[in-house]
């Protein structure tokens, strides 16, 4: 095992990839010579040079369009949207084009190719550049959403995103692109579609993603020691397609859901999975099953301000607790 | 141009100007039928048809290498046609049939046929430009010698999409001709009242280094004749051209459009004098082609359409259990265990 940031992590996902198979070619804004403005793509280009790493004009909809040419004829292109919030200028080529095209077609296009690109909250930069959207892709049919909370999952994941025939938005919270993880040594493929029970525990289930997971970590432990209360957390990892097989025996054992999101309010991923659970599962509950969410607003940029905007370690145990008394 | 040419001196060949009025006139008679099965509540939803814009599809298409691709927007029946794409799967995508391109999953604005180079018709007004710029990616980066085709209209020259994908085209000396066919509309709308140019393609074209190109869309052999540079350049690696071809819809917009906002006699006037198949029939007669030659090129071309409309018509409508068919690449639509 290797010691590696989630950065790194991506940066080895990607050269892991593109040393496997030489149609896989990377590009983005600022992604090639200035290695990303997260530095979460450095020594690709040293490494693979101008043809394979590439760096694009702002041009969100070349960007996307170029990778669903290429892919539809030959290539698995990875193309970066710097930040999540600049998908709103290309989302065209996410909700009409790439996953669409297949169908449209009934099954003489393709479009193997993955988006990379920066989610997420937590780094005072306000609200066009912190948002958590994977709940928008979510809603799409024909593309697959992940969002991995460790460096392992990074790597694993992103490698799966390139192998996979369909395309892939991968999401990677700005505010994990520091922690550091073992990582498995040599080539790690991950699988899309399952879900991961970072803890276990028998008294509630928490289901969460990406910053998410290690702040619920974090509340459980503090649940555990101050009063007892034994939670299992579980890391969806990949939203589409979603591992319910997971979460559902999570809760059966448990008895107690908790959604721990980072969308705001309304339509947050989490509200897809409690009515799932409430369909399926509701004589499996033992109380109400409870969403922990971003309120309705957009981001804001002030530290105190977003600290109290984004679920954090204490509200997911006041909330949990308060809940289970 | 250079003046009157005749056969044994001209750079196109008989047997290509033959090839050249067989797409056209496939295209016009099969864009009347589309029309009529309309009347006849057998062609649904919506349809846009290229009657009177035929020359284009023709003369791009016959320029061709069978494994150059074209990208095609909604009003895509004739480009897809041009490629030989089946007719039968032409007309019966427009009757969403189980016979269809695409056995009525797209309808007629999303018009596929991979194995002729047709990467599909796109309905968001902009998107496959970008589109045809990655496949020519694609063919650079992978050493393949086809070129990408990309056709669209004159309103698309002022969405966002045409600006960026020009750019990058450029910036990377890709092999993407883009055809700008001006019909004078932007839908409803004359497309001189709502550009800042005169030429909406053409004139934008110095922005990004290119060549200002206009032509005559409605004479083939002209449009053949830039298309065979247009593609000798972008196969040398010389990168993209922008190509203006100037010409007007003979229908509405769409289906739902009778075209009431032209001014009076414009459509008469450019039917009467400068329709593209008119004008290419009296060619073949200047050249010294037999009339009986014509004759039989025109009643091929109703045989087969009228043999595919008949099939057309008596094919199933697609079975629901495709319904959740290649929604992903495993074959179904899945998104949960």
């Amino acid at each position: 095992m290797a010691q590696l940031t989630y950065r790194e992590a991506v940066a080895a996902g990607i050269a892991q990839e593109m040393e496997r198979d030489e149609t896989v070619a990377f590009i983005g804004e600022d992604v090639a010579r200035a290695g990303g403005v997260f530095k979460a793509t450095v020594g690709l280009f040293d490494k693979f040079g101008p043809k394979r790493v590439i760096d694009t004009p702002i041009s969100e909809q070349a960007i996307l369009g170029a990778a669903m040419g290429a892919a539809m004829t030959g290539m698995r292109p990875i193309a970066e949207i710097m930040f999540s919030d600049f998908l709103a200028v290309c989302w065209d080529f996410v909700a009409n084009e790439m996953s669409k095209s297949r169908y449209m077609s009934d099954g003489q296009l393709k479009c193997p190719l993955v988006v990379r690109t920066g989610n997420g909250g937590g780094s005072r930069f306000g609200a066009q550049h912190s948002q958590s959207v994977e709940n928008w892709a979510m809603a799409i049919p024909g593309i697959k959403v992940v969002a991995p909370s460790t460096p392992a999952d990074v790597k694993g994941l992103l490698a799966a995103s390139v192998r996979d025939e369909d395309p892939v938005i991968f999401f990677e919270h700005k505010s994990l692109y520091p922690i550091k993880g073992e990582v498995p040594e040599g080539e790690h493929v991950d699988t899309l579609g399952t879900a991961k029970i970072v803890r276990s525990g028998t008294d509630a289930t928490i289901v969460a993603l990406a910053l998410m997971v290690p702040r619920a970590i974090q509340a459980a432990d503090k649940l555990k020691i101050d009063h007892g209360i034994d939670v299992e957390v579980v890391d969806i990892r990949t939203l589409v397609p979603l591992d319910m097989k997971t979460i559902s025996s999570s809760v059966v054992k448990t008895g107690r859901l908790f959604t721990v999101e980072e969308n705001p309010r309304l339509c947050g991923w989490g509200a897809e999975i409690v009515s799932i659970v409430v369909d399926e599962l509701f004589w499996d509950l033992d109380g109400p099953a409870v969403r922990i969410t971003t309120p309705h607003i957009p981001l804001p940029a002030a530290d105190n301000l977003e600290d109290i905007t984004l679920p954090s370690v204490d509200r997911i145990y006041s909330k949990i607790l308060d809940v289970l008394r | 141009m250079a003046k009157k040419k005749t056969l044994n001196n001209d750079d196109i060949d008989e047997k290509k100007r033959l090839e050249l009025y067989n797409s056209q006139y496939l295209i016009r008679f099969a864009e009347q039928r589309a029309y009529d099965l309309f009347l006849e509540n057998l062609v649904k939803g919506t349809s846009h048809l290229s009657l009177g814009q035929e020359a284009i599809a023709a003369g791009f298409a016959t320029a061709m290498q069978v494994n150059d691709k074209s990208f095609c927007t909604y009003r895509g029946h004739a480009h897809t046609l041009a490629r030989g794409a089946s007719v039968v799967g032409v007309l019966g995508e427009l009757m969403q049939r189980d016979c269809g391109l695409m056995r009525g999953k797209g309808g007629s604005m999303h018009l596929t046929d991979t194995s002729k180079g047709v990467m599909g018709s796109y309905a968001i007004i902009g998107a496959h430009l970008p589109m045809a710029v990655g496949s020519a990616w694609r063919a650079q980066y992978m050493g393949h010698d086809d070129v990408a085709t990309v056709f669209f209209g004159d309103g698309t020259t002022n969405i966002g999409a045409f600006h960026e994908a020009l750019n990058y085209a450029v910036v990377y000396k890709l092999p993407v001709i883009f055809v700008c066919e001006n019909n004078n509309y932007m839908e409803y709308t004359p497309i001189e009242s709502i550009t800042a140019v005169k030429n909406p393609a053409a004139d934008r074209a110095s922005a990004y280094g290119l060549e200002s190109i206009i032509i005559d869309g409605n004479d083939a052999d002209e449009v053949y004749r830039t298309a065979q540079v247009a593609y000798s350049k972008a196969r040398s690696g010389d990168g993209p051209s922008l190509i203006e071809c100037k010409t007007y819809r003979q229908s509405g917009h769409s289906r739902a459009d009778p075209g009431a906002y032209r001014p009076d006699g414009e459509l008469d006037h450019w039917k009467k004098n400068n329709d593209p198949i008119t004008r290419y029939r009296a060619r073949l007669i200047e050249f010294g082609v037999k009339q009986k030659v014509i004759d039989g090129i025109e009643a091929n071309v109703k045989r087969v359409v009228d043999e595919a409309t008949e099939e057309a018509k008596n094919s199933p409508v697609p079975p629901e259990e495709i319904l959740t068919t290649n929604v992903y690449a495993n074959g179904g639509w899945a998104w949960r265990n």
